[in-house]
């Protein structure tokens, strides 16, 4: 660990040895330690690599780094060799000993560790040209890939904190505020107010004690592009707390990360504590006269902590409950004091438009919306994972060029953005510029970066039940809009699916929905109808369907569909039988069709999955 | 002092006060349920939303917590606001389907049944509005009670669902709970509140006989007030 720095030119001398040092001409191995690969078994290729490293006699003459989420968590683990930017996939520790002697030693490539490109099926050495990395701006998840995000050094290296000295020593903090306005930056938490503006406010606002917060209680379900950040980065994060907190006139910042990220929350307390005995937090940062301190949160799991007044009553040791914002943080927050909040990666931005400018920050994205913004890509889609792309981009660069197009080459059916309270946007749609107003004026959000898609086997009514049963679970309660209108919305989406929908049920969904929106006291209630309104403006026929015929379109509402076999495709293998919980199938001898008794069937879907031969049926 | 109009009328109003105060100083009449002047207000029941308009940006507002502003522009029963105040109801007394207090203010609204299916109708009388527990906490001082759960399963409760220790018996919760949620009855030397598993001995006047109050309660106010010993020996009605 390097001593306390005490200057920006302390700070320029460490970051030019540290650099000095990573140029070894070496080649470097770097495996990917994030979350998302450590199912796979990345700590076992990491562990296997050091063994073998030394095994070979290796170890004084390859660098091996282990780093944060690289983004393509589909495919992981993830190892990435240099020179040559040659990416190797779901790579097991059987495979370690090869890399090293092949790949490293002779410069061979190994094929069957090669990226297949999901739409034209062609293999893909170098990670640049991997389609899913191709169309991405990653301007803010880029270094995950470069650093070892313990390892200050590492960040410090790659020019990090740099944008802490430059605004520390360089600017005034009004210029800091107007770079970060005249950037266009806004909140990336979901719903988009203008950071610099936000800043302006806390510092204006009267009142000698202020806080600045982060928040990292990213709840949304199948959203993980915070995690990544916070945990493959987490001096980034840091670093943009600090400039916003000398830029807002605090000194004292918290750091609100949700226990159920083990990984993030290890990294940004390691990274704190580094930052600390470098003289990067604390008294006096950097020489400047500055002093700041932060303190980590951890959240106890409730999806409205994420909420930013719920957060900071949670942080007060209250009951994480919203409260009516008439009165804003940036006026009263924390402890009744002016406090700004902003989200993982909001803070992440800011070093970038310091370094950068705001000017050159300006020139991505679309009038409204600028920069980058990152989504998890997740659900029914080839390349699962983290990526980044720029504002503006439409969906359907998104879900076919870097993501890889549907999986089993079925049907596009519906994108979900925004969150359990986003709205799902079908096929016509799919050439919508990804920005916060384009998504809004089409009924879903930004969000804080989730990004699901649904295919053809997707049914959207049942869908829309399961956002709002997840939304009933996380209501607060505190107010009769949400507490109890979710509550009807989910037992009508339930009935619906149930086959004891009436004609008017969609009716009264919209009029929830209505008040829902208006009268809510927080974002959870205004926006948790947005999943019902959403699939009932895109996906009527199927609530028609569902209503009118009893009938589930995608096969999905077990209330509604019955499994059948089809005699002249059946040759009696009896794999549906062994595979039925419920014995409901029986084998009529070799060569004659099996017979399915409709009475124990439970609707399981076990037959149907297992029948290659699609002698099982499904209306 | 700040101007304001509200349903086409011009108010003054002192900077602080909210649209509710104001209106109500002013015979306008807003609904609520989990207000009440004593207690911080609170913005659960939400019956007392309000549209207002600052040039030319309307919103939906609860006006129990929005301070006022010079120039706003008030509308108290736009029809936006009577169908979303409606819709408020029918969820309220689907909950509290045979609620007195629920039911009359329905039935002033023109409803009569919730619009939902009456197997999903609920006998409820506790509406989650959080004055008991407000008031505890904030006018008595001694917090016996919390909002306990999340979500639908949200209720006022004593602590671990076990007698209230910390409860003194003045039944603060009772009286001020809009929809007679909360069942105490006092019977002849002891009063019960049901609510809270409480049970406490009734103070006997030396003057009528009668039981007049809680002994814990007059200890407690007593030991707050350094009153003297015997100050509790003789009822209000006697001394």
């Amino acid at each position: 660990m390097p001593t306390k720095l005490n200057s920006k030119q302390d700070l320029e001398a460490l970051q030019k040895e540290l650099a000095n040092k990573r140029g070894t001409g070496k080649p470097l191995i770097t495996v990917c330690n994030g979350t998302a690969c450590h199912p796979y078994g990345c700590a076992q290729v990491i562990e296997s690599f050091n063994q073998e490293l030394s095994k070979q006699g290796l170890e004084n003459k390859v660098d091996l780094r282990t780093t944060g989420c690289h983004g393509l968590c589909e495919k992981g683990p993830i190892v990435v060799v240099q020179p040559g930017d040659i990416f190797y996939q779901q790579v097991k520790p059987g495979d370690v000993p090869e890399i090293l002697s092949e790949t490293i030693v002779k410069g061979n490539i190994i094929d069957r560790l090669l990226h297949t490109d999901p739409i034209t099926g062609s293999k893909v050495v170098h990670r640049q040209e991997i389609p899913f990395y191709k169309k991405q701006k990653r301007n803010i998840l880029g270094n995950n890939t470069e650093i070892n995000p313990i390892k200050i050094e590492d960040y410090i290296a790659i020019g990090g904190y740099t944008a802490l000295a430059k605004a520390l020593f360089e600017m005034t903090p009004e210029q800091i505020i107007e770079e970060i306005k005249h950037s266009g930056l806004r909140g990336r938490g979901g719903a988009g107010f203008p950071t610099g503006t936000k800043w302006e406010s806390c510092r204006h606002a009267p009142g000698d004690i202020k806080y600045v917060i982060v928040n990292a209680d990213e709840g949304d379900p199948g959203a993980y592009a915070n995690e990544g950040l916070l945990s493959g980065n987490p001096h980034s994060v840091l670093e943009g707390l600090i400039i916003g907190a000398y830029a807002i006139g605090a000194h004292q910042g918290y750091v609100y990360v949700r226990n159920e990220y083990p990984l993030a929350l290890a990294n940004i307390t390691t990274a704190l504590n580094q930052a600390q005995q470098l003289g990067l937090l604390g008294d006096n940062i950097l020489g400047s006269g500055f002093n700041f301190t932060v303190r980590i949160n951890r959240g106890g799991g409730a999806f409205v902590c994420g909420e930013s007044t719920a957060l900071m009553a949670s942080l007060e040791g209250k009951v994480g409950e919203p409260r009516a914002k008439y009165v804003h943080t940036v006026e009263k927050g924390l402890w009744n004091r002016p406090s700004d909040l902003n989200n993982v990666e909001t803070w992440s931005n800011v070093p970038v438009i310091i370094n950068k400018g705001a000017d050159w920050y300006r020139t991505l994205g679309t009038d409204g919306s600028k920069g980058t913004k990152i989504f998890s890509l997740v659900g029914k889609i080839n390349n699962t994972g983290l990526v980044e792309v720029p504002m503006g981009i439409p969906l359907r660069e998104i879900i076919y060029d870097i993501g890889g197009g549907i999986r089993e080459g079925k049907k596009f059916k519906a994108v979900q953005t925004g969150g359990p309270s986003g709205g799902c946007l079908p096929e016509s749609l799919l050439d919508l510029p990804v920005d916060f107003d384009e998504l809004t004026k089409a009924g879903s959000m930004m969000g804080s970066g989730g990004m699901i898609v649904m295919d053809e086997t997707t049914c959207m009514v049942d869908v829309a039940k399961y956002f709002l049963t997840f939304l009933e679970e996380e209501s607060c309660g505190k107010c009769v809009p949400c507490r109890e209108g979710v509550k009807r919305m989910r037992q009508i989406l339930n009935d619906i699916t149930e086959g004891k929908g009436n004609e008017e049920d969609i009716d009264l969904l919209e009029r929830l929905s209505a008040t829902l929106a208006d009268s809510s006291l927080c974002a959870l209630g205004a926006t948790a109808p947005n999943p019902v309104i959403t699939t009932i403006r895109y996906f009527k026929d199927e609530y028609e369907a569902h209503i009118k015929e009893k009938r589930c379109p995608a096969g999905v509402c077990k209330a509604l569909i019955h499994y059948y076999i089809i005699e002249e495709k059946c040759p009696g293998c009896g794999l549906c039988v062994t595979a039925c919980p419920q014995e409901a199938i029986t084998s009529m001898g070799k060569k004659k069709p099996v017979v399915l008794d409709e009475s124990k069937c439970i609707k399981c879907g076990a037959c149907y999955d297992v029948c290659k031969l699609g002698a099982v049926g499904k209306e | 002092m700040i101007t304001l109009n509200i349903d086409g009328r011009e108010f003054k109003a002192e900077e602080g006060q909210t649209i509710l105060q104001v209106a109500r100083e002013n015979g306008i009449d807003i609904p609520t349920l989990c207000h009440h002047e004593a207690i911080e207000p609170y913005g659960a029941c939400r019956l007392c939303i309000v549209e207002i308009s600052k040039g030319k940006r309307t919103r939906i507002v609860t006006s129990c917590l929005y301070p006022v502003e010079e120039g706003l522009k008030v509308k108290t029963d736009s029809p936006r606001i009577i169908s979303n105040r409606k819709m408020l109801l029918e969820l309220l007394l689907a909950r509290c389907s045979k609620n007195k207090v629920i039911l009359e203010l329905a039935s002033q609204m023109g409803i009569e049944r919730p619009p939902f299916k009456s197997e999903y109708l609920e006998d409820n009388d506790c509406i989650v509005c959080g004055l008991c527990v407000r008031t505890c906490e904030q006018v008595v001082g001694v917090s016996a009670i919390s909002l306990v759960n999340r979500g639908i399963t949200k209720e006022p409760a004593s602590p671990f669902l076990e007698p209230a220790a910390a409860c003194i018996g003045c039944g603060s919760c009772y009286y001020i709970c809009p929809t007679g949620a909360i069942k105490m009855e006092d019977r002849k030397d002891t009063r019960i509140i049901y609510n809270w598993k409480v049970e406490f001995k009734l103070k006997k006047c030396k003057v009528c006989g009668n039981y007049w109050a809680p002994e814990k309660q007059l200890e407690y106010i007593r030991k707050k007030w350094n009153l003297p010993e015997d100050f509790f020996d003789i009822c209000p009605t006697c001394k």
